[in-house]
């Protein structure tokens, strides 16, 4: 009997705290009932408006740290290279990771993966083959 | 008095200290006006962002003087990314700190050193936002700067005539951004749109250098 495979955690940095809270609701509801999920919503600047914040982006990825790593999907210009400023400083957890996904879609496929148990290679790789889904 | 002094390696913690004051001035000074060159091609909060961000680092240095250039550097550019907010958080932030981090735990660093730092700087912000010259961005006036700070530098320019040189040559790089068509960041979308306006981050980043070369004429408010 081995211990349960700690979950990937993932983060989900918008410019609006109401679309990362969204964005995180959509994806946790599809994941099914009674599934365990570790997502963060990192929404809004450090005045609380339009904007990316830094420090909730840390927070929320310290606080879906298990040890399998986090995902992180960020949605526009300072949203990302806030992420990348934090990664090339070692300011975000150990196994942490910008996924180049489509925000919506590649977060419902990053949380549904995630929450099947998925390590954070399947986790990335799900979120960004959100990517070739053409719609027409 | 706070002018320079004739040789050696004049830059130290103080006079970086002195710029971030004279930055944090006229940051707040020309917010207004930043904001208003934000307004047609963004979303007219780069003063804002940025004056919040200058602010923080003002205190947050005030509190706890960091004892080296590069440290005063690495502090500034740490608050930026965590205040600012917009796209110039983390790019100055990278600019600032990777600058920082060169300088080491020098004490006092020669101009030539600065310029070699402020380079470094310079190059993290292109490879993080993969901007180049002429996309209508800081960088159109960031990389004119250094370049007429090494030419100068090179012909045996004094510290304080190099840093007014790079000044002079960001404000004409900025400038020179207004009949650009933007390729990065949200005012590329624009398109055609973008045209004739001049592009906010090359004019901040034109007050920043403007306040070095300030500080090194004393000639600071």
């Amino acid at each position: 009997m081995t211990a349960p495979t700690p979950l990937v955690g993932v983060v989900l940095v918008s410019h609006s705290a109401a679309v990362a809270e969204a964005v995180a609701g959509l994806a946790t509801a599809l994941t099914g009932g009674g599934t365990d999920v570790l997502v963060e919503p990192a929404g809004g600047g450090p005045d609380g408006g339009l904007g990316t914040s830094s420090e909730l982006i840390a927070s929320a990825a310290r606080s879906v740290d298990r040890g399998a790593g986090v995902a992180v999907l960020a949605d526009l210009g300072s949203a990302v290279l806030t992420v990348k400023a934090l990664l090339a400083d070692d300011e975000l957890p150990d196994g942490t990771r910008l996924v180049d996904a489509p925000f919506l879609e590649g977060a419902v496929a990053a949380v549904v993966t995630a929450s099947a148990g998925a390590d954070l290679t399947a986790v990335e790789a799900a979120a960004a083959e959100a990517y070739t889904y053409r719609k027409t | 008095m706070n002018a320079l002094p004739a040789d050696g390696p004049e830059i130290d913690a103080a006079f970086l200290r002195r710029w971030l004051d004279t930055a944090a001035d006229v940051i707040e000074r020309e917010a207004a006006r930043l904001d208003d060159l934000d307004s047609p091609i963004g979303d007219a909060d780069h003063g804002g962002n940025m004056r919040r961000g200058f602010i923080a680092a003002r205190t947050a240095v005030g509190q706890e003087p960091p004892d080296t250039p590069g440290g005063v550097l690495v502090a500034v550019g740490r608050q930026l990314i965590s205040t600012v907010g917009g796209a110039s958080g983390p790019l100055y932030g990278t600019l600032l700190r990777r600058a920082g981090k060169e300088l080491g735990d020098e004490p006092a660093v020669s101009a030539a050193r600065l310029r070699d730092a402020l380079k470094a700087g310079v190059d993290g912000v292109a490879q993080l936002g993969g901007a180049a010259v002429g996309d209508k961005t800081m960088l159109d006036a960031l990389y004119p700067a250094l370049d007429a700070l090494s030419g100068a530098l090179d012909a045996g320019a004094s510290t304080a005539d190099a840093l007014s040189a790079a000044a002079a040559a960001a404000d004409t790089g900025a400038t020179a951004t207004i009949p650009l068509r933007a390729r990065k960041g949200r005012a590329s979308y624009l398109g055609e749109r973008s045209i004739d306006h001049q592009d906010p981050g090359a004019t901040s980043a034109a007050l920043l250098l403007n306040a070095l070369s300030d500080t090194a004429t004393g000639t600071a408010a």
